[in-house]
C-alpha cells in the first residue's frame, strides 16, 4: 500500500499525458483531488488499525517504511495538496495553466510522500531534490520578475544545501559503508571518537536547516514565499519547506544522530533565534505575504527549539505543532490567495476594511490567526503548551520564557494586521471586492473547522491521538 | 595499490580546492550563467569525493550507482535553472545579477 | 604516481581557467574541459560506468545546455568588455592565492580516517546489479525528477 502512493501519482500523471489533450485537461483537477482524498482516508484506516498488505507491494516491493511520525505527515501532505488543487480552480484562469499546475503538485506530492517513507539518507536527498525541483518551478510558474528572483535566489541556496548533505553523505559512505539509516545510526554509536564523524554529522544537519528555512539560513524564504503565485505559496509554505528540512531533521535527530548533546544545543539556539527574528522581522512587514513569511520562520523556530530539547513529550510537542501549523498556515495562505485575488494586491496599506465584503474570510482569518499566536481553545494553543511545558521541566527555564514572550508577541502583531486588512471601514479601493469563489471558500471553511475540532476535542484524542505519535521513537 | 592513502590524500586535496574554486565562483560573480557553472563545479567536487570514498573502501559498485544518480539530479536542476535564467532574459534583458535586485528595490 | 599529481593538477587549473576567464562561453568550454579530466580521473579509480555517465552528460549535455542558453542571450559590446575584464581581474586575482594557501594547510592536516569501521567487503560490486536490485528508490526518483524537468521545461518555455 505504501508504495501505491508513490506509484499511483505517476500511473496519474502517465495517462494525464496521454494525448487526449482537452478531455485530459479537464480531467486533471478531479485526477488531483482524488488523489489527495485518497491519501488521506488511507492515513486515517492505517492509524485505524486497518489497511494492509495488498496489489501494489506484491508487485512493487520498495524500501518503504511507515510510523507514527509518516502518518502525521502523509495526512498533513494529503490535506495540503487537496488544499493547493481547490485553490488553483479559483486562481488558474487558464486550463493549460492549470493542467501543468496539477502535473507540478502531483510531482511535489510524489516527492514529499517519498521522503517521509525512506529509510536511506541519499534516497532523502533524492526525494528532497525532487520537491525541491517542483518547488523552483512552481515558484516561477507565472515568469513575473519577481518570482523569477525568488526561484533564482531559493535555487543557489538549496543547491548550497545540497552540496553539503553529498560531502556528508560522502563522508559516510568513507566511514560506514552504507548510506541506510539503520547502518549510520549503529556506525555512529560506535565511533564516537572519530574526528570525521562530528564535522559529517554537522554538514548534513545544516543543509537540512538551509533547506528549512531555519534561521541564519532563512535568506531565500520571504521572497520565494511571497513572489510565489498563490496556490503555490499554499503548497510550499503548508508543507514543501516542512517536510524537506523539518521532517528531515526529525527522523535524523531522533533515529540516526540520537540524542547528540552538541546537536541538540544548535538546534535549541536555531530555534530560539528564529522564533525572535521572525516575530520582530514579521512586525514590519507592509506585505501580507511576507509578514505570513517571516510568521513561518518564527513558527518553525518552535518545533526546532522543541526537538532541541530531546524528551519524549518534546518531539510529541514538536510533531503536533508541525501538524498544526501546516493546517493554519495554509490556511492563512489561502485567505492571501483570496484577497489577492479579490482585490489584485497584498499590500496591506492598499487594504483595509474588507471585513465587510468577505465574511468567511474575515471569520476565518481571525481563527488562524488566533491559532497561531496558541490562544485557546483552538490547536495552537494546545501544541504550543506541550511545548513549553516540555522545556520547562527539562530545565530550559529562560527557553520556555521567551518562547511564551514570543507567543504573546506573535498575538499582538498578527491582532494588528486583522485589524488593518479585515475590520474598519472599506476605502474607495475596497468597495467593489466581493467575496471569493466556492473553492476558495470551501477550503478555508475545512480548514478552520479542523483547526478548531482539533483544538476543542484535544482533551479527548490526547490519549488516544497525540500521545501514540512517540511511538516511533525507541 | 602501495600508495591508497597517497592517491587518496592527493585527489582529495583536489576535490576540496574545486570546493572552494566553486564556493569563491558563486559568491563574486554577478552573472547569473557564471553562477550556475560556479554550481556545476561544485557538483563535480562532490562527485570525486563520492568516487574517493569508494574507491579507498573497495565499494566502487555502490559509489558508482550514487555518482550516477546524483549526475542525472543535477542536470535536472540546471536545466531548470537554465529555463529560469532565460526567462529572466526575456524580462529585463540582461543577465546580470545586479540589476535583479535593483529592481527588488 | 606521478600521473596522479599531474591529472589532479590539470583539474584544479581548469577549474580555476573556468571561473577566471573573461568570457562566459570561454567558461563553458572549461567546464567541459574539467569534466574530461575528471572523466580520466575516475577511470583511473576503476569506476568505469560513472566516468563514461560523467563525459556523456556533463561533457556533452550540460555544455549544450550552456551554449544554447549563452547564443539566446546578447553579447555585450567590446567597450562592455573592456571594462567588464578590469572588473574582474579586481575580483579574482584572490583566487589562485586562496587556493595555494589551502592546498599547504589541508597537506599538514594529515587526517587519518578511522576505516576500522568497515564490515567485510561487500559481494556485489557490479554497479548495474546495485542499481536495480538495492536501490530501486533511486532510480524511480530519478524518473520522477526527469518527468518535473520535462514539465518544468515545458511551463517555462510555452507561451
Amino acid at each position: 500500500m505504501l508504495s501505491g502512493l508513490l506509484l499511483l501519482p505517476l500511473l496519474a500523471i502517465f495517462i494525464l499525458n496521454l494525448p487526449f489533450r482537452g478531455l485530459m485537461q479537464k480531467l486533471s483537477l478531479v485526477f488531483g483531488l482524488f488523489l489527495s482524498v485518497w491519501q488521506i482516508t488511507f492515513v486515517i484506516l492505517l492509524w485505524m488499525g486497518r489497511g494492509g498488505v495488498d496489489y501494489w507491494s506484491k508487485h512493487f516491493t520498495l524500501s518503504l517504511t511507515c510510523d507514527s511520525l509518516t502518518l502525521v505527515l502523509l495526512l498533513s501532505i494529503g490535506i495540503v495538496v487537496l488544499t493547493t488543487l481547490l485553490v488553483s480552480l479559483q486562481t488558474f484562469s487558464s486550463e493549460k495553466q492549470r493542467f501543468g499546475f496539477v502535473n507540478l503538485v502531483l510531482v511535489a506530492m510524489m516527492g514529499m510522500n517519498g521522503t517521509v517513507m525512506l529509510t536511506d539518507l541519499f534516497s532523502l536527498y533524492v526525494f528532497i531534490e525532487i520537491t525541491a525541483v517542483s518547488s523552483f518551478i512552481l515558484i516561477a510558474f507565472q515568469r513575473d520578475t519577481n518570482a523569477l528572483e525568488g526561484a533564482l535566489k531559493y535555487i543557489i541556496l538549496s543547491a548550497s544545501a545540497t552540496i553539503m548533505m553529498l560531502l556528508s553523505i560522502s563522508i559516510m559512505l568513507l566511514v560506514v559503508g552504507d548510506t541506510s539509516f539503520a547502518a549510520a545510526g549503529k556506525a555512529i554509536n560506535q565511533s564516537a571518537g572519530n574526528p570525521l564523524v562530528m564535522p559529517a554529522i554537522g554538514l548534513f544537519v545544516c543543509g537540512l536547516l538551509i533547506k528549512g528555512g531555519v534561521v541564519p539560513f532563512h535568506g531565500w524564504l520571504p521572497a520565494a514565499y511571497s513572489a510565489a503565485p498563490a496556490a503555490a505559496s499554499v503548497l510550499l509554505a503548508g508543507i514543501a519547506t516542512k517536510t524537506s528540512g523539518i521532517y528531515a531533521i526529525i527522523r535524523l535527530a531522533t533515529s540516526v544522530f540520537a540524542n547528540n548533546e552538541s546537536l541538540n544545543h544548535i538546534l535549541l539556539i536555531a530555534g530560539i533565534i528564529s522564533i525572535l527574528v521572525g516575530a520582530f522581522a514579521a512586525m514590519g512587514q507592509n506585505d501580507f505575504k511576507r509578514m505570513l513569511a517571516y510568521s513561518s520562520i518564527s513558527q518553525v523556530g518552535y518545533i526546532v527549539l522543541a526537538l532541541g530539547c530531546g524528551t519524549n513529550l518534546a518531539i510529541i510537542g514538536a510533531v503536533f505543532h508541525l501538524f498544526n501549523h501546516s493546517i493554519f498556515k495554509s490556511l492563512l495562505f489561502v485567505n492571501s490567495a483570496a484577497v489577492e485575488s479579490q482585490s489584485g494586491t497584498t499590500d496591506m496599506s492598499k487594504l483595509g476594511g474588507l471585513g465587510a465584503k468577505m465574511p468567511v474570510t474575515n471569520a476565518t482569518s481571525l481563527i488562524a490567526f488566533l491559532s497561531t499566536a496558541g490562544v485557546p481553545p483552538l490547536a495552537g494553543f494546545w501544541s504550543k503548551l506541550i511545548i513549553i511545558i516540555a522545556l520547562w521541566q527539562n530545565g530550559l527555564h529562560t527557553y520556555a520564557v521567551i518562547a511564551i514572550v514570543a507567543s504573546v508577541l506573535t498575538l499582538a502583531y498578527l491582532l494588528i494586521m486583522q485589524r488593518r486588512v479585515f475590520f474598519g471601514i472599506p476605502n474607495e479601493e475596497g468597495q467593489s471586492v466581493r467575496e471569493a469563489g466556492f473553492g476558495i471558500v470551501l477550503t478555508e471553511s475545512i480548514l478552520a473547522l479542523i483547526t478548531i475540532g482539533v483544538g476543542v476535542l484535544f482533551p479527548w484524542i490526547f490519549n488516544s491521538v497525540v500521545m501514540p505519535i512517540s511511538s516511533f521513537l525507541k | 595499490m602501495t600508495d591508497l592513502p597517497q592517491v587518496f590524500w592527493l585527489l582529495s586535496i583536489a576535490a576540496a580546492l574545486l570546493l572552494i574554486t566553486g564556493f569563491y565562483c558563486l559568491i563574486v560573480t554577478y552573472n547569473l550563467v557564471r553562477a550556475l557553472i560556479a554550481l556545476e563545479i561544485l557538483t563535480k567536487s562532490v562527485t570525486l569525493f563520492i568516487i574517493l570514498a569508494g574507491y579507498v573502501t573497495g565499494r566502487t559498485g555502490m559509489a558508482q550507482a550514487l555518482a550516477i544518480t546524483l549526475i542525472v539530479i543535477e542536470v535536472v536542476v540546471i536545466a531548470v535553472a537554465v529555463g529560469i535564467v532565460l526567462c529572466v532574459y526575456k524580462n529585463i534583458k540582461t543577465i546580470d545579477g545586479r540589476s535583479l535586485r535593483n529592481i527588488k528595490g | 604516481m606521478t600521473i596522479n599529481i599531474i591529472l589532479g593538477v590539470l583539474l584544479v587549473l581548469a577549474a580555476v581557467w573556468t571561473v577566471m576567464t573573461a568570457r562566459v562561453l570561454r567558461s563553458v568550454i572549461g567546464l567541459a574541459v574539467t569534466s574530461v579530466i575528471l572523466t580520466i580521473i575516475m577511470f583511473k579509480l576503476n569506476s568505469p560506468l560513472a566516468a563514461v555517465f560523467e563525459l556523456s552528460v556533463c561533457a556533452g549535455l550540460i555544455s549544450a545546455i550552456f551554449i544554447s542558453c549563452i547564443s539566446l542571450t546578447q553579447r555585450m559590446t567590446e567597450e562592455q568588455a573592456a571594462t567588464r575584464l578590469k572588473e574582474r581581474f579586481s575580483m579574482f586575482w584572490l583566487l589562485p592565492v586562496i587556493l595555494v594557501l589551502a592546498g599547504v594547510a589541508l597537506y599538514q592536516l594529515h587526517l587519518t580516517p578511522d576505516l576500522s569501521l568497515q564490515q567485510a567487503a561487500p559481494t556485489e560490486t557490479d554497479v548495474r546489479n546495485i542499481l536495480w536490485n538495492l536501490r530501486h528508490l533511486d532510480i524511480l526518483g530519478q524518473i520522477i525528477i526527469l518527468i518535473a524537468g520535462a514539465f518544468g521545461v515545458v511551463a517555462l518555455f510555452k507561451d
